[in-house]
């Protein structure tokens, strides 16, 4: 798409530039927004304001130490970016971590889902305007968060995952302190219901408001949370279980709605699901080692990998070739965010510019996975 | 019927609003609720976690001995080059020439906290501290040197 | 009610009034003065207030977030407020590429005064009032819808497009909750039959409107509560602000203290629109009183009336804020639903039943 020059408008029209600096984009993404009035007419997402070549840079890393870099992808996925490239390592080396590794993968996945599904829901509440949920996601988010603390050692940006299996072994108080997150969690959820599920204000913002069908849904290649509302089933932890996901039982919740409204309850209800996961996960951690032995330096045979995880917000994509040396030859990420805002243009067009807001808060971008 | 409608909106709608003013007059009641951690007045309370990544360390004896034999494994680990190990040739009591660290330059400004070098170093010279106050006003400061001045190699590491 | 009460502002008033008579002969001159003194303790008064209002909306918004809030600047933080005010002061006063600068400069200026001016009949306390017009409603919802001027002139002065949507949001906002106010006014303008504030405070001695009226009056005292936090701008109706949407509106250009007088004018409405509310549903400075309890009577007189005024004036401001710190904002064309479907409709009907309440003498 060419992008059209700036004094193309019509009669009564006009171009507001949404970002690269403003509140509700939650970093750095620009968006050009022709308006007539109140009404949004066409949206033009400008991009790169945060790219800082992480695919490049992964081409002069390791295969031990691009990990981490993917953590600076979806931060708030960053463990889920993890997983799915030393995923992909392993299955370029043809070896599998082992159970009890698996296990921690997925509760500390489940974990980092908790925390971006419950940063999303304070931020959603900001974006329209409630600032007092985001306090209240975010008491139990610091738990979480401690919880990451004390087995991983970082809060955001974990990097506990290596080709094999994962850094060190929880914590000791891990399997208690995630049992108090799981009581304190079913406890306080009604709190989130009574501030902003049930609020009049805060469905009619929603329903009805940012519809996306089917079809549109699948060919702008949304996936997550933003697909599943429009009834699409695309996770990747039903569909190509990875980690001794096919061992647990969870549901993977869709809805018809295509709306933001839809959208919302689809996290909503992952919410639970993930607490679910890990109320059967957390007594059933396997025994044994927590790291497969690999060699030294990694390398890959020739030839190239693709593997695919379900990070908070849809499917990643790690796409590896690997010429035989021990970096790769080229790395790809297909990053659910770059997708779901390609979608966005197509939802918006004719909302208000506070639906816009509606739209942007449940599709739930984060910004550097777009321009990585 | 419309009527009703509308009547019945208007009260479903008031409920619901209540219902959240319900809750934000709760904790406004409740002010044991609070959450929030003082930080800077709670310094002296405020203990990290202990596998915490705040800086990189090296930890030293009581003789001012580490554990750190030169060899390089975290320079290489360190995926934005935050680790410079300079090393020396040492003569020992009995003669022989060895390698050993001369500095150990470690850049806190460039460092990512990904924990790799302390997994890759073969003989645990490195570990992660729980300092994590580092701001200064000069970015020289950030650059350290983690053996202390006339430390010594530990015995019985290099085997 | 002719005992004088204790901590009377009147006989302060009159005995001031009594000096000045006695240095300056000259009868302008002597009003100019007091004119003049009444300005600046109305001033100095509504800064403090202000001061006041915004620590206050602080903890409140704290509390109400399970935060501690300010707790820094002074004893608990009560002047962190004084500290951000002398910050803003501090500040360069910018002025856009492309603006005009005249209105730009000219609209907080506006907005501040127009908030003042509407200070002026209200009865803080028993025979306390600064100008006891005989069409006090009428002057205040006159005055208060003035402050679409100010921001009108703040968002398209500005030359930024945020600026004149917020600003264009608000015109549509103010006019149409104008209505809504006016018609929860006049119920109790029938009821009591008079258009002056301190009669209407008088005609609420044997028991406040809000109890008098029954459910008609408590219905138009929600609506004036809705609409009036829609009049000030506030969340969940700040749609002129709407920082996540227009990362700011109306005042998005403004730095320094051209923004603490928005900031303060803002703080001004929202005493006032409480002020207006105490005094017209909630009896002023009427003290809350049991009819058939003398003894319960009496020690609630003994509360001076000023305390009766602030604490029902406070008691306002807290649901306001109470409102803000809970609800989500409301999209445009929902804001304007809910006054020209719900509230218009229904201040209408409840003003016929007012009406016939006042012709049969109905209220008590
Ligand atoms: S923690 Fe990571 S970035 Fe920092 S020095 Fe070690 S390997 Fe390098
Ligand atoms: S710190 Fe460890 S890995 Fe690094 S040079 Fe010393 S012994 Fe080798």
């Amino acid at each position: 798409m060419l992008l059209a020059p700036d004094h193309i408008t019509e009669e009564g029209e006009f171009i507001i530039n949404m970002g690269p600096q403003h509140p509700a984009t939650h970093g750095v993404l620009h968006l050009k927004i022709w308006l007539d009035g109140e009404t949004i007419k066409k949206i033009e997402p400008q991009l790169g304001y945060i790219h800082r070549s992480i695919e490049k840079m992964c081409e002069s890393l390791s295969y031990r130490q691009f990990i981490y870099v993917t953590s600076r992808m979806d931060y708030l996925s960053a463990h889920m970016n993890n997983q799915a490239c030393a995923l992909a390592v392993e299955k370029g080396l043809q070896i599998e971590a082992t159970p009890r590794a698996q296990a921690i993968r997925v509760l500390l996945g489940e974990l980092t889902r908790l925390s971006s599904h419950l940063l999303w829901w304070a931020s959603t509440g900001l974006d329209l305007g409630g600032i007092t949920p985001f306090f209240y996601a975010f008491r139990e988010r610091e738990t979480i968060n401690t919880i990451l603390e004390e087995t991983c050692g970082t809060r955001l940006t974990q990097n506990f995952i290596v080709p094999g299996g994962v850094m060190y072994d929880i914590h000791p108080d891990f399997q208690k302190k995630v049992k108090d997150l799981i009581k304190q969690f079913r406890a306080n959820y009604h709190e989130y219901d009574e501030i902003l599920t049930g609020n009049v204000i805060f469905q009619n913002r929603l329903k009805g408001v940012g519809y996306i069908s089917k079809e549109d849904a699948i060919s702008y290649g949304c996936t997550g949370p933003t697909a599943r509302a429009s009834g699409i089933s695309c996770d990747i932890r039903k569909l190509a279980p990875y980690d001794g996901y096919d061992k647990l039982k969870f549901d993977e919740v869709i809805l018809s709605g295509g709306d933001c409204w839809a959208r919302y309850q689809v996290r909503m209800a992952e919410i639970i699901q993930s607490l679910n996961i890990l109320e059967q996960l957390i007594d059933n951690i396997p025994e044994g080692d927590f790291l497969a032995k690999t060699k030294n330096v990694v390398k890959l045979n020739k030839g190239d990998i693709y593997q695919r995880v379900e990070t908070a917000r849809g499917e990643l994509g790690v796409y590896i070739v690997s010429d035989g040396a021990a970096t790769p030859y080229r790395c790809k990420f297909r990053s659910p965010n770059f997708s779901n805002l390609s979608a966005i243009p197509h939802i918006a067009k004719g909302a208000k510019i506070g639906d816009l807001m509606a739209i942007m808060a449940t599709v739930d971008l984060v910004i550097p996975d777009i321009d990585r | 019927m419309f009527l009703k409608n509308y009547i019945g909106d208007i009260f479903s709608s008031i409920k619901s609003l209540l219902t959240g003013m319900k809750l934000t007059g709760y904790y406004f009641t409740h002010l044991k609720e609070i959450v929030t951690e003082e930080y800077p007045d709670n310094r002296g309370t405020l203990k990290m976690a202990e596998r915490f990544r705040g800086e990189v360390i090296m930890p030293h004896n009581e003789n001012n001995e580490h554990r750190c034999t030169g060899c390089q494994a975290c320079e290489l680990a360190c995926p934005n080059a935050s680790i410079k190990i300079v090393t020396k040739q040492e003569t020992q009591p009995d003669g022989k020439k060895k390698k050993r660290i001369d500095t150990f330059v470690y850049r806190l400004d460039m460092c990512t906290f990904c924990n790799l070098c302390v997994n890759a170093c073969p003989s645990e010279a490195i570990v992660m501290g729980q300092k994590f106050e580092h701001s200064v006003y000069d970015k020289k400061q950030l650059k350290k040197i983690l053996n202390f001045p006339n430390s010594k190699l530990m015995e019985g590491v290099e085997e | 009610m002719n005992t004088p009460t204790p901590y009377s502002f009147a006989s302060l008033a009159t005995g001031i009034h009594a000096w000045l008579r006695q240095a300056i002969s000259n009868d302008t001159l002597l009003q100019v003065t007091e004119m003049v003194i009444t300005g600046v303790c109305l001033l100095v008064f509504l800064v403090l207030l202000c001061f006041f209002l915004g620590y206050m909306e602080r903890k409140v918004a704290a509390f109400m977030e399970i935060r501690l809030g300010p707790n820094r600047v002074g004893p608990k933080g009560s002047l962190q407020i004084v500290a951000d005010t002398l910050k803003l002061l501090f500040k360069e006063g910018l002025t856009p590429n492309g603006a005009d600068k005249f209105l730009f400069n000219l609209a907080p200026g506006i907005m501040v005064v127009t908030s003042m001016m509407a200070v002026a009949p209200i009865a803080f306390a028993k025979n306390f009032q600064i100008w006891d017009i005989n069409i006090g409603v009428l002057y205040v919802s006159a005055i208060s819808s003035m402050a679409v001027i100010g921001i009108l002139m703040a968002g398209w002065s500005s030359n930024n497009k945020y600026s004149l949507i917020g600003a264009m949001r608000s015109g549509a906002q103010i006019v149409s909750y104008e209505l809504s106010i006016g018609l929860s006014l006049i119920t109790i303008v029938i009821l009591s039959g008079s258009l002056q504030l301190s009669e209407i405070v008088e005609s609420q001695a044997n028991g406040w409107w809000i109890f008098k009226g029954h459910i008609p009056v408590i219905i138009a005292f929600v609506i004036f509560i809705i609409a009036s936090t829609a009049e000030i701008n506030r969340a969940p109706f700040d749609l002129t602000e709407a920082e996540q949407e227009l990362t700011g509106g109306f005042h998005t250009e403004y730095a320094g203290m051209k923004f603490a007088m928005f900031l303060l004018s803002e703080y001004i409405n929202l005493f006032i629109v409480s002020a207006i509310a105490a005094t017209i549903f909630l009896g002023g400075w009427m003290p809350f009183h049991i009819g058939s309890l003398p003894a319960f009577n009496h020690v609630m007189d003994y509360i001076p009336s000023f305390m009766w005024f602030f604490g029902k004036t406070f008691f306002i401001v807290f649901i306001i804020m109470w409102f803000r710190w809970t609800f989500p904002r409301l999209r445009i064309d929902q804001l304007l639903n809910l006054e020209w479907k719900y509230l218009l409709p229904i201040s209408m009907v409840n003003i016929l039943i007012v009406t016939a309440m006042a012709i049969f003498g109905w209220h008590f």
